[in-house]
């Protein structure tokens, strides 16, 4: 298992009743996909807020960053880039500036 | 009857107020779940102090949340809204087809016998239940499936489903309103739907009488006299005395027949009280001068309430679900404003304070009367 850290807005840190990152154990391979699906099970209460419960994909106005990339638009089965993996930076999950 | 509780919903949190019998000093807490907009709070008329919220904003979509204990605490529960069956489309504002989508849920109504039974209407206009507190819906699609759904169009706010009316003496028994599709009525529970629009006139449609198609605003009805239903239309203040089969304007003398909100005295059934909007687009009350309008005939004949209300300079609005009653004695009324006032007159009407001045747009207002 992968320990993956993940930074989120504080409105769904309150919606998970955490503080700070979050860090979920993924396994091998390490995919967006696996590391959301990890997110959600230890944390049902993110379930729809992140990706359309219906079709999966990424709400509209949620982007995805690590290792100074944007995967917002990656496929469920993209690797996690090695800065994530080896815990030395975090998943960010990151509000659109046009939201709220 | 020891106070009040008074279920307020921001477009950025909600808030809780609570006040004794004589409603005159008011506690006031929150924001809760700050920087949602909160569409509905709603409250269990069997156990009081088990609360739903509606809760929802453009990053993370639709939350529903429920507390145990008058607002203290909450827990996230269902959010699973899936349709019961293929969507299908509806009219967008230009007429054309889109398929029909979940975006929120605008209003709960926690059932008066049940409570673990609650409805949400949500946009697109769909009615949902749940019958373990919230913790998981299943749709009542017969209503979304009326052959006349592909039909409906969405108001300014969107396709929304906004009340939910059941009858006091059987639930089976439900009328909702949309906008802008109207009244539809249940009397087997959802499985069939009827619609009830016959008298409504809506200018701004090819045929201005359809069966469907009307953009109705808010409905109320006093639970001892469920057979007679007050309307605020887009424009057009209306009556049914046969429980929405067929409507008649009460619009009589009020200055202004456009608005968003009505209800109905605690105990007086011929007593009505709406706020009058300027115009659909000018959505501020008339002469800078908020007031609400009672009509204690049941309509046509209405009077103009102002005793500590704004009387210069005010353009807010007062939307479909920020005007509330309680059941004490005198009956309370309260109503919330875009501008993020909440006032109250603990003597039906006659005389106004504001609880709050400076809240977060106002969405909704819902009272509790506590035992």
């Amino acid at each position: 298992m992968t320990r993956v850290r993940i930074a989120m807005p504080h409105q769904l840190r309150d919606l998970a009743r955490v503080t700070g990152e979050v860090v979920v154990e993924v396994d091998a391979p390490v995919t967006l996909g696996g590391v959301l699906d990890a997110l959600e099970a230890a944390h049902p209460a993110l379930a729809g807020t992140i990706r359309d419960r219906t079709t999966g994909r990424r709400r509209p106005m949620i982007r995805i960053h690590a290792a100074g990339e944007d995967l917002s638009d990656a496929q469920p089965q993209q690797p996690m880039p090695v800065e994530v993996t080896e815990g030395r930076e975090p998943l960010r999950l990151v509000g659109a500036i046009a939201g709220g | 009857m020891s106070g009040v509780r008074v279920l307020v919903g921001t477009r950025k949190g909600a808030f809780i107020l609570t006040a004794d019998g004589a409603r005159d000093d008011w506690q006031v807490s929150g924001p809760l779940f700050g920087g949602w907009e909160i569409h509905h709070v709603a409250g269990s008329p069997v156990e009081p102090d088990r609360l739903w919220a509606a809760q929802s904003n453009g990053w993370f979509g639709q939350i529903v949340n429920r507390s145990e204990d008058a607002g203290a605490t909450w827990e996230v529960v269902g959010n699973d809204f899936e349709p019961a069956s293929e969507p299908g489309t509806h009219q967008f504002y230009d007429g054309s087809s889109v398929p029909w989508k979940f975006n929120r849920v605008w209003h709960l109504r926690p059932s008066a016998t049940d409570a673990d039974t609650l409805l949400a209407g949500v946009e697109d206009a769909a009615l949902f239940r749940s019958t373990d507190a919230g913790d998981s819906w299943t749709e009542v699609s017969g209503l979304r499936e009326h052959e006349s759904g592909s039909d409906w169009m969405p108001g300014a706010g969107g396709l929304c489903l906004h009340t939910i009316l059941p009858h006091p003496d059987d639930e089976d028994r439900i009328l909702v309103a949309i906008s802008a599709a109207g009244v539809f009525a249940t009397d087997d529970a959802g499985a069939s739907w009827t619609p009830s629009n016959r008298g409504l006139h809506s200018s701004f449609l090819p045929d201005p009488e359809p069966e469907v198609g009307h953009c109705v605003h808010k409905l109320a009805r006093h639970p001892d006299r469920p057979d007679v239903v007050f309307m605020q239309k887009h424009w057009d203040v209306m009556r049914s005395d046969d429980e929405g089969r067929t409507w008649r304007e009460i619009s009589g003398d009020l200055p202004t027949d456009f608005g968003f909100a009505i209800d109905v005295h605690a105990h007086e059934p011929d007593t009505v009280y709406v706020v009058p909007i300027l115009s659909d687009e000018q959505h501020y009350p008339p002469e800078g001068r908020l007031r609400v309008y009672r009509s204690r005939t049941g309509g046509d004949e209405w009077e103009p309430l102002t005793n500590g209300l704004p009387q210069s300079n005010c353009w807010v609005n007062v939307l479909r679900d920020a005007m509330a009653v309680d059941t004490m004695d005198p009956c309370g009324v309260y109503v919330g404003t875009t501008g993020g006032q909440v006032y109250v007159s603990p003597d039906a009407g006659d005389h106004w304070q504001p609880i709050v001045r400076d809240l977060p747009a106002v969405l909704s207002v819902e009272v509790q009367t506590l035992p």
